[in-house]
């Protein structure tokens, strides 16, 4: 039964909602491409299914005033904030709550200016730009800064308040950053911390799921590990996260890229032979290995 | 007296709503908004001031819409109008213009003839708008 002909006889098919939107698809890409961060996709689907059933209940004339879905994602570097505030422009999209699929990533750069009247029209320039779609605010607790009681970032939050209240429906506000700091963010700025309903917090990897993402990430890039690199990975994963500054997935990430340069340099010092499809993808356990994570 | 100038000025006066819509597709056709206003409507002022600066990279109405708003509460007994430019290589030029608010009252104009020599007579088209200084014009 398609969604308009239950809306005749006063009932809702969820389902045929649910396949109209297509939100299924941008779920399972999620599934396939976000590994882990399970709090944060339980939460996603949660607000798609308050999304939904107001959709529902507007198509019976059971009018409310839009939810607000302003949210700041907080975690450790490399968690996926970033990416996720991506996808939550699509999510939101499709389920009708946002107007148009696009992200505005800004920083306090963007928002604050640098002499008195300049933050207030920077920042709404910004807001109008956003309109309409999801403004990303990354490492939002530098718009706030304690130690200097006249800067200009009290300023734009200000705005950005006024405008997260008075333009609810066409505007969706992200702030992300790390844990600790966006918390003594939120306590100097209740304002701001009242008007944003979904805190959502990220998780640090484990071990297995920084090897997945690896593998997703040799994949994307066109390369394989063989079976002793398959190891050496595994190794490496674990010797990396034990040392200071690991920034989970951006770790692997750069770890990859080393990678990757060691794999063109072996191949580039024994060159007089001629190179097959497999040994340009291959990266052997020893590309691995070379990682200063391996010194003793 | 009705002023009829730039787009959609022999219509009634077009809601929020419709102002929204013709923003949509000017946005739709990459053309950067400005609006503008002023307390002399003469055919012949070209120059209008503006109220901030034309608005380039919007993808939505929404942005523009709390300009006008706000453009309506600071300068409300005056006629504002919005403005699509057109960037575009061959284009460089305005694509838009119409009005989307006017005083309460609106003077009109007055034909003014001049009797020159040889009895020549000359015309001339004065807005009664114009007769106060300006700021002291409307309202």
């Amino acid at each position: 039964m398609t969604a308009l002909a239950a809306i005749a006889e006063e009932r809702v098919d969820l389902d045929a909602l649910y396949a109209e939107t297509s939100i299924g698809e941008t779920f399972d890409q999620l599934d396939r491409e976000l590994v882990g961060l399970t709090p944060v996709k339980t939460r996603i689907r949660e607000i798609a299914a308050l999304l939904l059933v107001e959709r529902a209940r507007r198509s019976l004339g059971l009018e409310a005033e839009p939810p607000a879905l302003h949210m700041s994602f907080t975690g450790n570097p490399g968690t996926g904030k970033t990416t996720v505030a991506r996808r939550m422009a699509e999510i939101l999209h499709r389920l009708g709550y946002v107007r148009r699929n696009h992200v505005v990533s800004v920083t306090r750069d963007d928002l604050v200016g640098q002499y008195i009247g300049h933050t207030a029209p920077k920042t709404k320039d910004v807001l109008k730009k956003a309109m309409g779609g999801v403004l990303f605010i990354d490492e939002a607790y530098y718009l706030y800064r304690p130690e200097n009681e006249r800067d200009y970032g009290q300023e734009a939050i200000e705005i950005l308040l006024q405008v997260m209240e008075d333009n609810r429906d066409d505007l969706v506000v992200i702030l992300a950053g790390y844990k600790d700091r966006m918390d003594t963010f939120f306590e100097s700025n209740p304002g701001m911390a009242s008007r944003i309903a979904h805190h959502v917090d990220f998780p640090d990897y484990a071990a297995d799921e920084l090897f997945r993402i690896a593998e997703l990430m040799v994949a994307t890039m066109n390369y394989r590990f063989d079976a002793e690199a398959t190891a050496a990975m595994k190794d490496y994963i674990l010797r990396r996260m034990e040392q200071p500054r690991f920034a989970n997935a951006r770790s692997i990430r750069n770890a990859l890229d080393r990678a990757r340069l060691r794999q063109a340099n072996r191949l580039f010092a024994e060159r007089g032979r001629l190179l097959d499809r497999a040994a340009l993808q291959t990266i052997t356990a020893a590309d691995i290995r070379a990682s200063r994570v391996f010194a003793p | 007296m009705h002023l009829t100038q730039g787009q959609f000025s022999y219509l009634p006066d077009l809601t929020d709503a419709e102002i929204k819509k013709q923003i949509e597709y000017a946005l739709k056709q990459d053309w950067a908004i400005g609006i503008e206003f002023t307390d002399d409507p003469h055919p012949h002022n070209t120059y209008w001031s503006m109220w901030g600066t034309p608005m380039f990279d919007l993808k939505d109405p929404a942005g523009i819409m709390m300009e006008v708003k706000a453009c309506r509460a600071a300068q409300g007994d005056k006629y504002i109008k919005i403005l699509a430019f057109d960037s575009h290589k061959g284009f460089e030029t305005q694509r838009m213009s119409f009005i989307v608010n006017r005083p309460k009252h609106e003077p009109g104009f007055e034909l003014v003839r001049s009797e020159g020599a040889g009895r020549k007579v000359g015309y001339a088209l004065r807005s009664y708008a114009t007769a106060k200084p300006a700021g002291a014009r409307q309202g």
